[in-house]
């Protein structure tokens, strides 16, 4: 019990001293707004990521519907600020823009996931059309125009929190037996199915999951950016969040949390060639993918729990114990 | 419980590089009070409406070099910093940031276009630095719900005044007693312009007999067309950009349909000749910021200016951007203290500010008021250009 307390304390006192120095930072205005910008746009990056990663690298189901469900996210925290601009105006923005996005992710995923095979695409890549069009449509939602003049709520300590949140919700739920039934569902459907695993049950799971933490995400982005329109969420906008999942690498948490804060420096430190940013960043992703075809983590986790095998080595040989920073978590996870 | 928490690390680890690297940029920026004045370009250089940003700044880097080389303001040269906002809303907003947090500009000029203006605003407010846009003419750009916005102006006129001045030239000048709208439903701009062309219109006593919709993208409206060819109606409106206007106007021309076809800015490229055909564009106007058969000099040195640098002919945005750079320059000279607080202050003032666009004052809602051109093309080619008065 003491040795699983001191295991947590490891990890979580790195989380909490980043936090704390960022904070720091922030009071003595050396990071300025737009580096809070900057680690806005990747601590929402990482939420999608990481919520579509459960979808599509652990589960192993294809969704082109991401921003569909950011959207839905999005706009139901805008609509609720903008009514009731106070913090507990946010957090219920938040929460419902979740629900809801998670039940969307219910009502479409309950037919399409009883079916194997890439049908799941198809129907999400539909469905965050018909969420797209319906916001343009519609008079509450300002049509084509949007909605301007968000109240902003997203601070440092409410875009950490929620992050690691995310992350943290996401992490344990893999590492439960729903968790493990859906790792089972990507690598044999019918062999997760003989051995008693409810298959259309944990899909869903995953998928509604997955879809609550993108509606999460919108809301910060919402809250955030102080702009949204129903163009933000298109197509293009769920790729975006595709490629830093393959980029990670499919089925690594960590990966994804890795690329997405990579793709935000890259593109930060081209802001100055507009001319030639885009050829640039496209072409980081070519070469990346090219040498790392199964992205950049593949499907390994790099994690805090590395500092616990220094703490237990200290009083011994220093050079032997040099333990790669990647540790392989094969032994646990059904492959 | 072992490993449950682990996955954070990455994450936390990130942000504390990325907050390392904070310190270190920004120690290197804050060029307060240097011999330059520090004027922000936050533009669409790249993404789905690049061509209105790089056009945009061809014209204020145009102005601005002729500013500098004429002796600057107040002895100081104008120093741009240019970033590209990938069409991008987001992107504007962190821009914004960045010109105000970290290269302490005095101005920021641009997004062209409205939603990543609007995406601006916010942050420029609190900074309170003055953004300007030469291009952002969504109504509720300058006036957001609390009122006018302290920190925001444009130089173009807004959707409403097109609508309105078309309205008004078709009733008047054309005679005409009925009209059709053809409208991009998922365009705000087209939606807002074809809003008040039917106020207007009929208010003035005409008769608006349908309307049709399309979307961004479309490239068959023959359905539409043909429906609309059974209606009887003096002209039509097609407030949309020039992709499917072209289009439109190539289709309805093929299908004999001859009534005179009524537009907006969004006509302004030389894309509209290329999908029209010259022989359709007949019998077409289109409301803009200004032509190049204005005879005026002032006009007609730009036009020539702009062929010697560029090599080409000035379109609208050119136009607005060499404006908006000329408008700042005008703000900051005539400020009593060359700060953000003190070019804010001038340019409120404004009046009859003379620019290519036609000369212009602010009104309480930071909007210029302007006159607006009336273009008239035959043979694909712009033939008469008409001033209506606001």
């Amino acid at each position: 019990m003491k040795k699983g307390l001191v295991s947590f304390l490891v990890k979580a006192v790195p989380l909490l001293a980043a936090w704390a120095i960022v904070l720091v930072l922030i009071n003595a205005g050396i990071v300025t707004d737009y580096y809070l910008a900057t680690m806005a746009t990747i601590c929402i990056n990482i939420v999608l990521a990481v919520s579509l990663n459960l979808i599509t690298g652990f589960t192993g189901q294809f969704s082109l519907g991401h921003a569909g469900f950011m959207a839905i996210g999005a706009y139901t925290c805008a609509m609720v600020t903008m009514a009731e601009p106070s913090v507990l105006g946010f957090v219920g923005g938040l929460l419902g823009g979740g629900v809801l996005a998670a039940l969307v992710g219910l009502l479409v995923g309950l037919p399409t996931l009883r079916l194997r095979g890439d049908y799941l695409a198809i129907a999400t890549l539909g469905m965050a059309e018909i969420i797209r069009i319906i916001l343009l449509n519609q008079d509450a939602t300002n049509g084509a125009a949007g909605l301007s003049g968000i109240p902003a709520f997203l601070d440092w300590n409410w875009m950490f929190f929620l992050t690691v949140a995310t992350v943290w919700i996401i992490a344990n739920f893999l590492h439960s037996s729903q968790g493990r039934a859906c790792i089972s569902v990507r690598e044999d459907e019918i062999a997760a199915e003989s051995i008693g695993v409810h298959t259309v049950r944990s899909k869903v799971l995953a998928f509604m999951i997955g879809a609550f933490f993108a509606g999460i995400a919108g809301g910060m982005y919402a809250s955030y950016f102080y702009f949204i329109k129903p163009d933000l969420f298109g197509f293009l906008k769920s790729v975006d969040i595709l490629v830093i999942v393959v980029l990670g690498g499919l089925g690594s948490l960590s990966g994804s949390i890795i690329a997405a804060i990579l793709l935000a420096l890259i593109s930060t430190a081209l802001q100055p060639f507009p001319e030639l940013r885009m050829i640039i960043y496209s072409l980081a992703l070519v070469v990346i993918m090219i040498f790392r075809p199964q992205g950049l983590m593949g499907s390994r986790e790099v994690s805090l729990g590395v500092l616990n095998r220094f703490r237990r080595r200290e009083p011994a040989v220093a050079t032997a114990s040099a333990a790669p920073a990647i540790r392989r978590d094969d032994d646990e996870e059904v492959v | 419980m072992k490993r449950t928490a682990t996955m954070l690390a990455a994450a936390a680890m990130g942000l504390t590089m990325l907050a390392g690297c904070a310190g270190g940029g920004a120690a290197g920026g804050g060029n307060a009070a240097g011999d330059t004045i520090k004027v922000g370009l936050n533009y669409e250089l790249s993404g789905p409406v690049a061509t209105y940003g790089q056009a945009s700044v061809q014209g204020i880097e145009m102005a601005v070099d002729e500013i500098n080389n004429g002796g600057g303001v107040k002895g100081k040269k104008i120093e741009l910093v240019k970033y590209d906002n990938k069409s991008e809303p987001a992107e504007a907003t962190t821009l914004a940031s960045k010109l105000t947090s970290s290269d302490k500009v005095l101005t920021i000029i641009g997004p062209a276009t409205s939603g990543a203006f609007k995406a601006e605003i916010p942050v420029a407010t609190r900074a309170k630095v003055p953004a300007v846009s030469g291009s952002a003419t969504a109504d509720d750009v300058t006036v957001g719900a609390q009122g006018v916005q302290e920190y925001a102006f444009r130089t173009c006129f807004n959707d409403s005044f097109q609508g309105t001045a078309m309205a008004k030239w078709a009733a008047e000048k054309k005679n005409a007693k009925s009209a059709l709208i053809i409208k991009d439903n998922s365009s705000d701009y087209s939606k807002g312009l074809a809003d008040n062309f039917k106020k207007t219109f009929t208010a003035a006593g005409g008769q608006i007999v349908g309307e049709e919709a399309y979307v961004t993208n479309d490239t068959d409206f023959n359905a539409i067309l043909t429906r609309a060819k059974g209606q009887k109606f003096d002209v039509i409106y097609l407030p949309g950009y020039y992709n499917e206007a072209g289009l439109i106007i190539k289709q309805a021309r093929a299908q004999g349909i001859t009534a005179p076809i009524l537009g907006g800015d969004g006509f302004d490229s030389p894309t509209l000749l290329q999908l029209a055909g010259a022989s359709a564009l007949t019998d077409v106007y289109f409301t803009n910021h200004y032509s190049s058969l204005d005879k005026d000099a002032k006009v007609q040195k730009f036009i020539s200016d702009f062929k010697a640098k560029y090599n080409t002919e000035p379109s609208a945005f050119n136009a607005l951007g060499y404006d908006t750079a000329k408008f700042v320059a005008d703000a900051a000279n005539r400020a009593s203290d060359v700060n953000a607080e003190g070019i804010k202050t001038a340019m409120a003032d404004t009046k009859d500010f003379s620019g290519v666009t036609g000369s212009f004052s602010m009104d309480a809602n930071h909007n210029p008021v302007k006159t607006i051109v009336v273009i008239g093309m035959k043979n694909g080619q712009q033939s008469t250009a008409e001033k209506v008065a606001s």
